[in-house]
């Protein structure tokens, strides 16, 4: 037997939401009563799944042209890396991604929102991180869209994202925002991560060197998956 | 030192995008070990069913090896056909359905050995992160000394580890119900 691996870093106090956020209804019947039992980490949460052989099927990085027509509404460049705590990147790990279309539909059998969908406008993506931890996708801008938590609520714009990492303690799904959106301020989800800072790291940055002159406009969002711990795998 | 991206919810409208479903049986390739079926109902604190749960699982193959670079274990074998790693939906009843192998032992950091068990991440909307569980076998004698289970001095939270077998039958079929909240609420781990 060989050295065994190191565990992962919990995260630091406010850096993830709760289960409990009473702000977002459906966090009231769905979030524990009682205290997750703590697990130092053994073999199984520090492996986990690979896609790096394409078997997920292949990249879907261009949402704009599904097939013959283009899909409407305002083109987007997403680029970004994903990298560890420590600044590594991670690489070759699945990005999945979806999103409604720009007038804020998705396309989707239970989405009941009295808005068009766009027949050139699937919304899903995926993509494995190149070497240097980086993906790139091409979409539209989605649309907000009204929601039942509350008396005329509205989801600021985002596109939600799925990522593996290396280990079955690295997986997270979240989801993208947009600078200066106003809806941000009072959605219960984004709010729904105590610490401003890490809050803000799920909007990504306008960077006028992604865009595309005359074609799209590009937005940075990085995200980071947790880094090791010193400490090595508990029982 | 970068700071971590929060979690943030699957919300309800994934299955266009993340529905696999030939992701729900981990056999198609034919591994060795012995086929199992899994079964359960993902429940809420009303007892009403989770209809928009996504579940997904990891495990060792037959040997308890698990298909990772980092698994240290030398006298076990990667085997190509099985890769571990699992996806479904629940459906209108909150329901899901996994195919797989019964998982094998592995070393523990003591040189204990764990009991067999499979990893389940749980995402639905309602969850601003996902809920991490394991399924044991509750006809295996090894759980007696799992240094996990054993840790749970509540034998009713501990039973809500345990997958019980339905049949005689083979394949085996195993039923895993996983209740969000309330009473009988599965043991949920913070990994």
């Amino acid at each position: 037997m060989t050295r065994q691996p190191l565990a992962y870093a919990r995260p630091r106090p406010g850096a993830q939401p709760p289960y409990l956020h009473p702000d977002y209804c459906s966090t009231a019947k769905r979030a524990p009563a009682q205290a997750l039992v703590p697990l130092q980490h053994t073999l199984s949460e520090v492996t986990g799944p690979s896609f790096s052989s394409g078997w997920a099927g292949p990249d879907i990085v261009d949402l704009t042209r599904p097939d013959k027509g283009e899909a409407l509404g305002q083109r987007i460049i997403v680029v970004g890396r994903v990298l560890d705590e420590d600044g590594r990147p991670v690489r070759k790990t699945l990005v999945e991604l979806w999103q409604c279309n720009a007038a804020g539909r998705y396309r989707h059998p239970t989405d009941q929102h009295d808005a068009p969908l766009d027949p050139n406008f699937t919304g899903i993506g995926r993509a494995l991180t190149t070497d240097e931890g980086e993906y790139r996708f091409l979409t539209i801008k989605p649309g907000a869209y009204p929601w039942k938590n509350t008396h005329n609520a509205w989801r600021p714009s985002h596109i939600h994202y799925s990522i593996f990492g290396p280990a079955f303690a690295t997986r997270l799904i979240t989801q993208m925002y947009f600078p200066g959106d106003p809806l941000l301020a009072d959605d219960p989800i984004f709010n729904s991560v105590p610490d401003t800072a890490a809050r803000d790291r799920l909007i990504a940055h306008h960077d006028p060197n992604l865009s595309e002159a005359e074609y799209a406009l590009g937005y940075r969002f990085d995200i980071v998956l947790r880094g090791r711990a010193a400490t090595p795998l508990g029982p | 030192m970068h700071a971590g991206t929060p979690s943030q919810t699957i919300g309800p409208f994934f299955h266009f995008a993340l529905d696999q479903p030939d992701w729900s049986d981990l056999t198609t390739n034919a591994p060795p070990g012995e086929r199992i079926v899994i079964v359960g109902q993902v429940l809420d604190g009303d007892r009403a069913p989770v209809d928009d749960a996504l579940l997904e699982v990891w495990q060792a193959n037959a040997e308890g090896k698990y298909d990772h670079l980092e698994d240290p274990q030398t006298d076990k074998r990667v085997d190509p056909r099985f890769r571990g790693f699992g996806r479904a939906l629940t459906d209108a009843q909150g329901r899901y359905r996994f195919t797989t192998i019964r998982p094998g032992r592995f070393l523990g950091r003591n040189g204990a050995l764990l009991a067999p068990h499979i990893n389940v991440a749980i995402f639905a909307r309602g969850l601003l992160k996902q809920l991490v569980t394991r399924i044991y076998f509750a006809d295996e004698p090894a759980n007696k000394t799992d240094p996990v289970l054993t840790e749970i001095a509540d034998s009713t939270a501990r039973r809500t580890l345990l997958a019980l077998r339905h049949n005689a039958g083979s394949p085996a079929a195993y039923g895993f119900d996983i209740v969000l909240q309330g009473a009988n609420e599965t043991v949920f781990f913070d990994i």
